[in-house]
């Protein structure tokens, strides 16, 4: 299978995500089969032998996720993908990826659970795990596209973060968003701003600290790399005893991406500043609001939205300020209730938090029932 | 062999945390020694892999050399991502018998099939010394350990027997009595290709002998010796016979393709696909 040309095709989310991924310079994949994420380990396997690239179907997601850390520090750019469950078995190999700084992406394309739950069922349930989904003291980046466009944009720009920040980064989608078809324009390659992780100079030791976001060597390079999900010294060497080589590690990994929240942060915004509704969404759902927005403000409320492309870190001073403006901020999600905590704790009483959730079966929140809730919140606020 | 064999050219200036009497220290000098002999100067051309226990600890980071210690039975796919990806260097896993076929033991049997080119050696210390001596899939039925303390009833794995049956290339079992054939059995596996597995059983003096009866390691290493069984003469005996016994040598040696020969022939005629 070739590599398609600049051009628009008419794509489902899955097939996007891949042809994304490998624009950024991803050659190694392993994965598990798993619905709704299935037809990314099946176009991988179709596309990356035929430009040099390896994709393995491993024996669960712990070796998938395992091999591409393997292949991260082997110097390749390096993609799994999964859902729910799968995500859930992944969480051990994601702390380790952020402990010892491995640069690679993770597709978790949501269904219905927990459990094995609604398996072909669409759903945002794994937002607060792809934040808190492993143990310790972990800070995420994780990406929520909401078009199969933004399958292409969204997984270059997590192949771009993993590389720049030393991190692994999280694709946060859904079973609608990669299971639809829609128009997508793929650019041409060189135009694609794409990250490389920064090299060590032949004479650098420290792998693990001193800088930031210090330089990553390639194993057979000479440089005796030694990694660890221990607690480590700036070259590796692992100290399970000495509290201040934990505090300075840990709080440097986190603070790598707690300090650059500005610079991480992406969201479509509309409104925003002036605005009597605010609206905050993501994924699929925030596909109702454009809809909603366009009829409330037929009937003259004052409507706006801001829509999360990147989920963490939280972009709170976006939500923060869109709660100054606001009387109320209405949070629709495919869940019982998860980012809408978020944004309650962030508007600090400035505006009234609204949930609007749903569950089961795959049902999507409709503009209808966005708008209905719009205009309720509305007539109350008179 | 240009210079006299000294461990500490290889090892890098820590202190080893091991147990004095630790079967670990056999294990880490058979290994360099094998090495050393087959001509290497130093680690350059090893990529190290291992997961978590005492024997996980070998290469990481004691070694001079790239070593990758990842979580818990993880070893092996972390080491599959390395190899397929970076094929020049080899590939040498470590680890104890509760990380490589207790935990990880899908990973392991899957490596066996896939024929991934990689040498586990295995230290098989019959418990959970890490933790404190809980009871291990290799444990011998009876012993009593901190999590059996009225013995195991459970039957122990063979590890070595089913890397062989799995499809291993190689596939051989070696105590820590054993340095001299243990040492050989580690040269003719790294000049391999494919699978191959060394399993060392291995006495841990502070989790398991004190508590199985034993005064001292030498009493241990003196019980190795006198139970182990040359795999040609197990053969020959029955299921009765060998319980209590070692059976030590090769369980396999054989050439098969290796995952990164078909993975690399598949990419080849992948390329040359015109749909």
């Amino acid at each position: 299978m070739k590599s398609p040309e600049p051009n628009r095709y008419f794509w489902q989310g899955n097939e996007a995500c891949v042809e994304g991924a490998i624009t950024a310079g991803c050659r190694f994949f392993a994965g598990y089969p798993i619905t709704p994420a299935s037809e990314i380990a099946e176009h991988m396997s179709k596309r990356l032998p035929r430009i040099g690239g390896i994709a393995i179907q491993m024996e669960d997601e712990m070796a998938s996720i395992g091999a591409i850390i393997g292949a991260s520090w082997a110097g390749a750019k390096a993609m799994t993908a999964t859902s729910g469950p799968g995500f859930s078995l992944m969480q051990e190999f994601i702390g380790y990826a952020f402990m010892t700084e491995t640069p690679c992406v993770i597709v978790d394309v949501q269904r219905a659970g927990p459990s094995t739950g609604q398996a072909t069922k669409c759903a945002q349930g794994d937002v607060m795990q792809s934040r808190w989904g492993t143990h310790g003291d972990y800070s995420a980046i994780v990406l929520s596209p909401n078009s199969v466009q933004e399958m292409f944009t969204l997984t270059v720009r997590a192949f771009n973060l993993a590389e720049k920040y030393r991190t692994p980064v999280i694709l946060l989608s859904d079973e609608t968003i990669t299971h639809m078809r829609e128009q997508i324009t793929v650019p041409p390659p060189d135009s694609v701003k794409t990250t490389n992780r920064k090299k060590p100079r032949a004479e650098e030791t420290a792998f693990f600290g001193s800088e930031e976001i210090p330089p990553m060597p390639t194993v057979g390079q000479g440089f005796n790399i030694a990694v660890t999900g221990s607690t480590h010294d700036e070259y590796g060497i692992r100290f399970t005893a000495d509290s201040n080589v934990h505090r300075k590690l840990v709080e440097r990994l986190n603070n790598k991406i707690r300090n650059h929240t500005e610079e991480i942060s992406d969201v479509e915004s509309y409104n925003a500043e002036d605005c009597r509704i605010g609206i905050v969404s993501y994924g699929c759902t925030s596909r109702a609001v454009y809809e909603a927005v366009e009829k409330a403000e037929a009937e003259g409320i004052k409507t706006g939205y801001i829509r999360l492309k990147t989920i963490w870190p939280f972009p709170e001073k976006i939500v923060g300020k869109l709660a100054e403006k606001a009387d109320k901020i209405i949070v629709p999600e495919l869940n019982l209730r998860q980012i809408y905590y978020e944004v309650e704790r962030t508007a600090k009483g400035l505006a009234k938090v609204i949930p609007l959730n749903k569950i089961g079966g795959g049902e999507l929140i409709t503009p209808e029932e966005l708008l209905a809730k719009i205009l309720q919140e509305a007539e109350e606020n008179d | 062999m240009t210079e006299t064999f000294s461990i500490q050219n290889h090892l890098r200036d820590l202190r080893l945390p091991f147990c004095p009497g630790c079967g670990i220290f056999t294990v880490m000098d058979a290994f360099l020694r094998a090495v050393h002999e087959l001509g290497y100067e130093d680690l350059s051309k090893f990529v190290f892999c291992s997961g978590i226990g005492c024997s996980s600890w070998i290469c990481s980071p004691y070694f001079k050399a790239d070593s990758i210690h990842t979580p818990h039975g993880r070893s092996i796919p972390v080491a599959t991502g390395i190899k397929l990806f970076h094929l020049d260097r080899d590939v040498v896993i470590f680890g104890g018998d509760g990380d490589i076929v207790g935990i990880g033991l899908s990973h392991f049997i899957h490596a066996a099939r896939r024929n991934l080119d990689a040498l586990v050696i295995m230290v098989n210390n019959m418990v959970y010394g890490m933790t404190g001596g809980q009871v291990a899939p290799t444990t011998p039925f009876n012993m009593k350990t901190t999590t059996t303390p009225y013995g195991s009833f459970e039957q122990p794995l063979d590890a070595a027997r089913l890397a062989a049956t799995a499809g291993a290339c190689y596939s051989a079992r070696w105590t820590t009595a054993h340095p001299k054939e243990l040492r050989e059995s580690i040269k003719k596996a790294i000049k391999m290709k494919g699978f191959r597995f060394i399993e060392v059983v291995s006495q841990c003096p502070t989790a398991y002998g004190r508590r199985a009866g034993f005064k001292n390691v030498s009493e241990m290493l003196k019980w190795f010796k006198e139970n182990a069984t040359p795999i040609q003469q197990a053969e020959t005996m029955s299921k009765t016979e060998l319980e209590e016994r070692i059976v030590v040598g090769k369980f396999v040696e054989r050439r098969r393709p290796t995952i990164v020969e078909n993975i690399y022939a598949m990419i080849k005629e992948a390329q040359t696909d015109e749909r």
